[in-house]
């Protein structure tokens, strides 16, 4: 039975009555991360989470490339696959498609999804298939012992750049709205609020969702988000945003709201103490403005600066799976009983006696 | 058609080769497609071998730009397109050059005077015009100005000097059908359905074949026309088929044969794109085709598929294979079916990408990390395209494995008449997905590596299956429970039980083809040599002389009567078109002695070169009397 949860993105997955826990989520494996990883945190998240969306079980997929977050699927008592190096979204793919009835999950990291998996990260967004992409950025190569990623910061003194990386650093937001993305949307691995109210406004949306996850890996890159998790540094520094809302943040102001706003600057955007300027001309979040949610990514730069998290775009676009499966519905009903005696046969034959 | 009696004398013959070549752009292709299917309607025996550049338009009049088509046909079972042409029809001076050297003497020479101009006789090294001096003297030389006709032809309709002279390849292949009393209805309605939206130049394109024919039948130019009675075939009903469309009615067979929905997952590449364009149009099947970003994500997303419980499907070629080797060694280790088709082309790298090659073959065994052993199935023919996938599907089904199904691009784009398979009969295979736990202690669990005590296949339970949630990757798992394990014993024997389910299966023994009985030479071959040896070989046993020929359709694991086979004959000969790479698995499993005799030039072996080389092992004195063989090679041209 399916029925409509307000959640497109699940509308075809078969729900449950039956009272799910973290624990009926949770696979029999000991898990094997390093103490103090930002990975627990997100599994517990997303133990509490899954059995909050009502569906079945045994409907869940998780699929992960490689790496330390790539390890997630065996720690949850789902259907799951841990993949190789980069390719989940391509093995996601195939499921999506062909399976409606799942609601598919990739876990990845900044490595796996941005590296060598790129290519398929932009093309599964572009394509708009059905499946949440959890990006795990702790902007390190965790598992391989210490070497910068894509997301690290330049001049990253690493195991591989003894003297500073060289490479200028992927901003995954941006470039996920740059590929086309329906859904993108970015969480501290430690604000468990925040993260599951993302998590549920991705599995809602039907499409393709980009979930940037900032999460630290206490042994390579220790303290990376220090900055937005401090509070004497995260006031000026993380900017959360929801739709509908003008853009405040900080420690509340006299009206109630936080100290610091996001405006408008040319065409990009600027902070500015909020108490300074004009409430009309404070930014409103619009989930539906590409070139609001692009301007919010450059906020963000690779020193964390201005930090937003939430959701940054969340629009409503045809789905590949769904539109593949109707092409082949399509075919179906022009041709209900196909021949495949009749496709053999083809029509020019000859017989011989 | 009407025969004219007081016509050009009929001349019956058994077997004729027709080669057209011209400038890529000419339509060469379309040509001998058109001739083959008239041929195939009129219920000749043939196999073709198409032979084009890489480029979609090389530069025009080059001789890198020639394509050309070769035809054989004749009233008996043939098993090669033919090694020389008997007619060969050159569009212009650079098919000319490249494809006389091929023409025996006396062999007929149909060319387009036209485009025999100072400027394109110089482009391609001729310091004279060939047709005016003496150095085609040994040919029955045609020469017919082919635009010029075919403008005349079309003066009425109102078409472009440019557009009208473009039917030429029609009006030529009027001409050879007038030649060879082909039906022409065929393609008549042919071009009318290809320019449907464009009546005119359908019409244009018609008018141009009748004139070609009226030319032959008015002009007098042609003593003898000549007559190939249809073939003495087995009884049954046969249409023409190319490899790769052969492949894609396997696949979509494969997928009621399994009950199973099929997931192409797949990304461009010549030769086997065909498959991609067959199946596409086949979604009425319940088939899904995905045109992924690249060949991994193509591979990717059929082995996701696959896990969720559809017959997942990749197609490739050459390069592609490479980047397939990572996730298809997932596969092996997930234990899930996929078919892999590779189409192989001449290599290393991009290599020679519309010509055929047969060096994928180590690599389809070896090519991944680790020991990662998978099934291997090659197809001897373009329709044997069909029922290597239908088998390949069933083995992958059964065994929980990766297949691979090596074509080539003589395969798949040659065409041979088929007889068409009764789709009832075609065995069925149920995929038996787990439906509950399955754990031998009794806890309730699923252990998704508990294997079946005869197959070795593991169970398939697919997502939406309640109580069998469990997870598979890539990491060595425990033998039965599934979970990650390190353990060394465990890793030994998981190694050992992927290699012996494999090794396992059951594929029928090897049969020898020895006529006299007596043979002490057994010519093994994989593959689309199976055309070649099998000719090669009957040409051999023509002059007098016993050769045992057998072929491998199963590569991995091959047949369990094989070593015995082999060990049978004093001489073992593996011809290939690699260096020998079936010759060293023989060699390094049945410690035999095998000789291999190799080409590699992005052609087939001819039935002559393999004669040849047979009777050097068969009667090493033969080949020292030039004049024996040559009578005795005309004598027998089977």
């Amino acid at each position: 039975m399916t029925t409509d949860l307000g959640m497109p993105g699940l509308a075809l997955v078969p729900t449950t009555d039956a009272k799910q826990t973290a624990k009926d989520y949770t696979s029999d494996q000991e898990v094997r991360w390093c103490p103090g990883c930002g990975d627990y945190a997100v599994l517990a998240a997303v133990r509490q989470f899954l059995p909050t969306l009502g569906i079945k079980r045994e409907n869940t997929m998780f699929v992960s490339g490689i790496g330390c977050s790539s390890r997630f699927p065996y720690y949850l008592n789902t259907y799951g696959m841990h993949s190789i190096h980069g390719r989940a979204p391509t093995i996601a793919t195939g499921l999506a498609v062909s399976r409606p009835d799942l609601s598919v999950w990739v876990v990845t990291g900044d490595g796996d999804a941005l590296s060598i998996g790129g290519n398929h990260l932009i093309h599964a967004l572009r394509r708009n298939v059905n499946l949440k992409i959890l990006l795990f950025n702790n902007r390190i190569y965790g598992l391989t012992k210490g070497q910068y990623s894509p997301t690290s910061e330049v001049g990253k003194v690493t195991k591989s750049t003894p003297m500073g990386s060289l490479d200028h650093p992927f901003n995954p937001i941006s470039l996920a709205l740059g590929a086309e993305a329906s859904f993108v949307g970015r969480a501290l691995d430690s604000d468990r609020k925040g993260l599951t109210e993302i998590l549920g406004a991705a599995a809602a949306h039907r499409g393709s969702a980009l979930v940037e996850i900032f999460q630290d890996c206490p042994i390579f890159n220790d303290g990376s988000f220090d900055l937005l998790r401090k509070p004497e540094t995260k006031d000026q520094r993380l900017i959360p945003i929801r739709h509908g809302e003008p853009i405040r943040f900080g420690p509340a102001g006299e009206d109630g709201l936080g100290q610091y706003a996001v405006v408008q600057r040319g065409f990009g955007l600027e902070v500015v103490d909020g108490a300074s300027f004009d409430p009309a001309d404070i930014v409103t979040h619009d989930a539906t403005n590409l070139e609001l949610a692009f301007a919010l990514s450059r906020l963000s730069d690779q020193d964390l600066d201005h930090t937003v998290t939430g959701v940054f775009r969340d629009v409503d676009r045809p789905t590949y799976d769904d539109a593949a499966r109707a092409q082949v519905q399509q075919a179906k009903d022009a041709d209900p009983n196909a021949d495949l005696q009749a496709l053999l046969h083809g029509r020019d034959t000859w017989t011989i006696a | 058609m009407t025969t004219n009696q007081a016509g050009p004398e009929v001349r019956a013959k058994d077997r004729v080769v027709i080669r057209f070549a011209g400038d890529s752009g000419d339509g060469m292709q379309l040509t001998g497609d058109r001739f083959t299917s008239e041929t195939a309607t009129f219920g000749n025996d043939l196999s073709t071998l198409p032979n084009y550049p890489a480029e979609i338009r090389a530069p025009a009049g080059t001789l890198p730009g020639v394509s050309s088509f070769q035809l054989h046909f004749a009233n008996y079972d043939i098993l090669t397109p033919g090694d020389r042409p008997d007619v060969l029809v050159a569009m212009n001076p650079a098919a000319l050059k490249a494809n006389i050297g091929d023409l025996p003497h006396g062999g007929v020479l149909i060319v387009n005077t036209d485009e025999f101009t100072r400027r394109n006789l110089t482009k391609v090294g001729y310091s004279g015009n060939p047709l005016e001096d003496d150095s085609l003297e040994d040919y029955q030389v045609h020469p017919v100005a082919m635009a010029t006709l075919t403008r005349g032809a079309l003066e009425e309709t109102g078409l472009s000097k440019k557009d009208a002279e473009r039917a030429k390849n029609m009006f030529a292949l009027g001409l050879l059908s007038w030649m060879y009393h082909r039906p022409h209805e065929g393609t008549e309605r042919f071009l009318r359905e290809k320019f449907a939206k464009k009546p005119d130049i359908a019409e244009a394109n018609i008018l141009a074949f009748r004139a070609g024919h009226a030319y032959g039948e008015t002009t007098e130019a042609f003593a003898v026309t000549y007559e190939v009675a249809p073939a003495r075939l087995a009884p049954g009903t046969y249409r023409q088929i190319t490899g790769n469309t052969a492949m894609a009615y396997g696949i979509v067979a494969a997928g009621r044969t399994t009950g199973l929905p099929v997931f192409l997952g797949t990304y461009p590449i010549t030769p086997a794109s065909d498959i991609l364009h067959e199946l596409s149009r086949h979604k009425a099947f319940g088939v899904t085709t995905f045109q992924a970003e690249d060949e991994i994500a193509g591979v990717g997303a059929a082995l996701g598929a696959s896990f969720g419980g559809s017959l997942g499907v990749t197609t490739t070629s050459g390069p592609g294979i490479a980047l397939k080797s990572e996730t298809i060694g997932l596969a092996v280790a997930l234990e899930l079916p996929l078919l892999v088709i590779d189409v192989q082309r001449g290599g290393p790298s991009t290599g020679l990408p519309t010509k055929t090659e047969q060096a994928d073959l180590l690599q389809a065994m070896f090519g991944r990390n680790g020991e990662a052993p998978l099934p291997i199935i090659a197809p001897r023919s373009p329709g044997d395209c069909f029922h290597a996938a239908v088998e390949a599907a069933a083995i992958a089904v059964q065994y929980r494995t990766p297949v691979i199904v090596l074509s080539d691009g003589a395969l798949a784009n040659g065409s041979e008449p088929w007889k068409v398979p009764d789709a009832s009969t075609l065995e069925s295979v149920d995929p038996q997905f787990a439906t509950e736990p399955n754990a031998p202690d009794g806890s309730g669990e699923f252990w998704p590596y508990l294997r079946d005590t005869e197959t070795l296949a593991r169970p398939w339970a697919i997502p939406g299956t309640p109580g069998l949630e469990h997870r598979v990757g890539g990491l060595e798992k425990a033998d039965g429970r599934g979970s990650i394990s390190y353990d060394p014993d465990n890793h030994d024997r998981m190694v050992r039980l992927r290699q012996a389910k494999i090794d396992g299966i059951d594929v029928p023994d090897v049969e020898v083809h020895d006529p006299d009985g007596n043979a002490e030479l057994l010519v093994i071959g994989w593959g689309s040599t199976y055309g070649p040896i099998e000719a090669g070989a009957r040409r051999v046993r023509a002059l007098g002389h016993a050769v045992a020929t057998a072929h491998l359709r199963h590569l991995n694991p091959m047949p369990a009567n094989l070593g015995v086979i082999l060990s049978r004959y004093r001489t073992v000969l593996v011809p290939e078109m690699n260096l020998g790479q079936l010759a060293l698995l023989l060699r390094g499993r049945y410690l035999v002695d095998a000789k291999s005799y190799t080409k590699v030039s992005g052609l087939p072996f001819k039935a002559e070169e393999l004669q040849d080389v047979f009777l050097e092992y068969v009667d090493p004195d033969f080949l020292s009397s030039p004049e024996q063989a040559d009578t005795a090679r005309q004598e027998a041209h089977a």
